[in-house]
């Protein structure tokens, strides 16, 4: 395989780490904001910061590498997408510090005013950062990102059907990819009515989600059609096969109270969707412009590819270990 | 200031001016803010580790609580330098993509490594901080090694790409386009050995008198017991260390500077015409072509930056006055930067020299209060220094090869999004200043002398 190839089927990788891992990290914020008043839902708002508080800062990472791995392997496209849809990069990354640094400091304090203020400006955040990222995602799927630097219209880039729509199927994601993985975080706990009520919001969720994202394929079908007829009947079909099949599979065992091989599906539903959009979308980062001409020279990919490489030899034994280290029944 | 070169390079290259001034504003915000964070991230886990160490060495139980209360600062500081560092890597495309659209591929190696590094260093943060009662000691201490090592690596990785800015090394472009890349020339570039060695040096000096200025307060305030006055000494005795070998590698750094941008050393020394046996100028102010109301050295400047009484300095003149930074600026930010270094020099020297006579902290009071201003004196060195660096390149974006107003994004707004990011920084000050303030106030837990451990002591 040549190796723009490569770099983009790792920036890939990159990306649904981050919408599963970082991804469920906003999902939690979302349950919090959703979690009712301060002494009804403190039970749930424990068992979310407890789930994400070790981890949170790690999954986040995997947003960094996409980025940093988008301007290296791709700067043309980088340089494009950053200067068109600066407004929602902008908003998204005010959430992002909203996100972290609340969450942080609601770790640290005490006193109830405190907990609610930075409480709300941890969930809200939750909220609205994924969207924003999700209406990039929707521009650059709908190809409204031309190459160049602020080409695009700087509004009607990201405020357009496919967009919003993508922003909101970001937002329903994440807190459905939350409550599926809360619901075994909960189950470890021993708290059995954390679990049921997880439970139903998983099933809730995932309907929702299952009817957003056929919702979202009949807007791609009158705003992006090229995209459409990749997933419904060129080579993206299996991957779109696959995220239906594996959503409704985690429907089941959500039903069945299979909490572990839920998190599989769930996770395998939403990989369909992203590798659908990433195979439906190939070769063409931007419109009219191939993956060759906007990768960089091969040092560099071959440098950065490299370096990952050996990266991923310390990194994966360290994920392990933080993962495992925070999923293992607490020693007694 | 900033407007005022805002404006010149408009004349010069016909790109707007407020909008371009907005971008540099914000970059300097959020990069001014991130880097005493970064800072912390990288001082902070070093010294808890040895506090760690020390107390389970010892068998001390104050330095236990002082690694557990440090660590519970690490926690709020590394959440914020995390989600700061992040809006960097936005910003440099939001802001700067005629620069990162060209050269990105140029500078992505370290960044990518700075990735692995970041990477491993959330995660172990994550362990440290979260797993303290689930690991023996001994392996929650080794848990926090590869913090230390992957902190000093990010700094490491990003202050190189950033010496590339000043120093662009690696690549050969034609007709706009990037044709070949050396992407480890790029990272090691002349600037990346006294630039990166620099910062790390100020990354632990920020840390060390930042946490000792704390416990400084305390003390003045009465409270002058073991615990204090080890938060006082552990962190002040890396700090003064460091500091002489902070001055010498400043030298170096300086010496570079000399070599690879004069026109930066000319600016930083309020240098006009190029001459031999050029004095030193200390403080004065740039007005109409020359350094005026300055105390001059003779000889100094030629003596400092060659080691040669009657080397050979290059004024400002050499360049077009479109070309020059902001004399004003990077002359008064090198000046408190260096009087900064010398005044923590003093403090260092203190410290040591009672030490050799009574292996005792110095009793004067005045010792106190300037350890307890050493945090703001080291943080003002810090901030200093960075705008020599950055408004010293002015007006280019990368030294010689591209203009910050070619690398602006030319989109309308910018000044709104200026605005926006600015009202958030403020919030976010507040915020954390006050959350710290309160971490700093909580009273540890009084541990008796029986007690063998303190892991009833919950702190996260």
């Amino acid at each position: 395989m040549p190796l723009p190839e490569i770099m983009l089927a790792v920036l890939w990788v990159g990306l649904t780490a981050y919408v599963l891992f970082g991804g469920a990290d906003f999902g939690g914020g979302i349950w919090d904001l959703l979690a009712g008043g301060a002494k009804s839902g403190h039970q749930q708002r424990e068992l979310i910061e407890h789930s994400i508080g070790p981890v949170w800062e790690a999954n986040h990472v995997w947003l960094i590498f996409v980025i940093v791995l988008t301007w290296t392997g791709l700067p043309s496209v980088f340089a494009a997408v950053a200067s068109t849809l600066y407004i929602p990069l902008t908003l998204a990354a005010l959430g992002i510090i909203g996100r972290g640094a609340a969450f942080a400091f609601r770790k640290v304090s005490t006193e109830l005013w405190q907990r609610r203020l930075f409480g709300a400006t941890f969930a809200f955040s939750s909220v609205v950062t994924p969207f924003f990222l999700g209406t990039v995602a929707g521009a650059i799927a709908s190809g409204r990102v031309p190459l160049g630097i602020a080409r695009g219209d700087l509004v009607g880039s990201w405020l357009n059907p496919t967009s919003v729509t993508a922003g909101a199927l970001a937002v329903g994601v994440a807190a459905y990819l939350a409550c599926v993985y809360l619901t075994r975080d909960a189950q470890r706990a021993g708290a059995a009515d954390l679990v049921a009520a997880f439970r139903r919001r998983a099933l809730v969720c995932g309907v929702v989600v299952g009817v957003l994202s056929a919702a979202g394929l009949i807007v791609l079908r009158a705003d992006t059609p090229g995209l459409y007829t990749q997933l419904t009947s060129g080579r993206a079909l299996p991957l779109l096969l696959l995220s239906v099949v594996a959503g409704l599979a985690s429907l089941a065992l959500m039903w069945w109270r299979a909490y572990v091989a839920v998190r599989l599906t769930a996770a395998l539903a939403v990989t369909g969707l992203l590798w659908g959009w990433g195979v439906g979308q190939y070769p063409a980062p931007l419109p009219g412009v191939s993956l060759d001409e906007a990768a960089a020279t091969d040092a560099v990919l071959a440098a950065g590819l490299g370096s990952l490489a050996v990266g991923a030899l310390l990194l994966l034994p360290s994920l392990w270990w933080l993962y495992a280290t925070f999923q293992r029944d607490r020693e007694k | 200031m900033c407007h005022g070169a805002a404006m010149a390079v408009q004349v010069l290259d016909g790109v707007g001016g407020a909008d371009l001034g907005a971008a540099r504003m914000q970059m300097a915000l959020s990069l001014g803010w991130h880097i005493v964070l970064a800072c912390f991230g990288v001082g902070l886990p070093a010294i808890t580790l040895i506090a760690e160490w020390r107390g389970h060495r010892g068998g001390d139980s104050h330095y236990r609580l002082l690694a557990r209360r440090w660590a519970k600062a690490m926690g709020v500081l590394f959440a914020v330098g995390a989600v700061s560092g992040t809006i960097l890597s936005f910003e440099m495309g939001l802001l700067w993509p005629g620069m990162m659209g060209v050269y990105g591929e140029v500078i992505g190696l370290p960044f990518a490594l700075e990735g692995i590094a970041f990477f491993i260093e959330a995660i172990f943060v994550g362990i440290y901080l979260y797993a303290w009662d689930r690991l023996p000691p001994r392996a929650h201490l080794l848990a926090g090694v590869p913090i230390v090592l992957a902190g000093v690596a990010s700094a490491f990785f990003v202050v190189s790409a950033n010496a590339w800015m000043q120093r662009p090394t690696g690549f050969q472009v034609k007709d706009g386009r990037v044709v070949s890349v050396d992407p480890w020339a790029a990272m090691f570039n002349p600037a990346t050995p006294p630039m990166t060695t620099h910062m790390i040096l100020a990354a632990f000096m920020v840390t060390g008198f930042g946490v000792a200025s704390v416990y400084a307060v305390a003390m003045l305030r009465g409270r002058r017991d073991r615990y204090h006055r080890l938060g006082l000494l552990l962190p002040l005795t890396v700090a003064a260390i460091i500091t002489p070998v902070q001055i010498g590698v400043g030298d170096w750094a300086a010496h570079a500077v000399a070599d690879q941008q004069p026109v930066k050393l000319a600016a930083m020394e309020g240098v006009f015409r190029t001459g031999r046996g050029v004095p030193l100028h200390l403080g004065g102010i740039a007005i109409g072509g020359e350094i005026r109301y300055a105390l001059e050295i003779p000889y100094g400047l030629s003596l400092l930056a060659h080691w040669d009484p009657n080397a050979v300095i290059h004024g400002l003149e050499e360049v077009p006055p479109g070309d020059r930074p902001p004399v004003n600026v990077v002359h008064w930010a090198f000046q408190i930067m260096v009087a900064c270094g010398f005044a923590l020099l003093a403090l260092a020297a203190w410290l040591a020299w009672e030490w050799r006579r009574r292996r005792d902290l110095p009793r004067s009071p005045w010792f106190l209060r300037g350890a307890a201003a050493s945090g703001v004196a080291a943080v003002l060195a810090l901030e200093a220094g960075w705008i020599v660096t950055e408004v010293g390149r002015q007006p280019w974006i990368v030294f010689r090869v591209l203009r910050t107003s070619q690398a602006v994004n030319p989109a309308p707004g910018l000044v709104y999004g200026f605005v926006l990011v600015t009202a958030v920084y403020l919030l976010l000050t507040v915020a954390t200043v006050y959350v710290l303030r309160r971490l700093a106030r909580d009273v540890p837990v009084p541990v008796a002398p029986q007690e063998r451990d303190i892991s009833g002591y919950k702190v996260v």
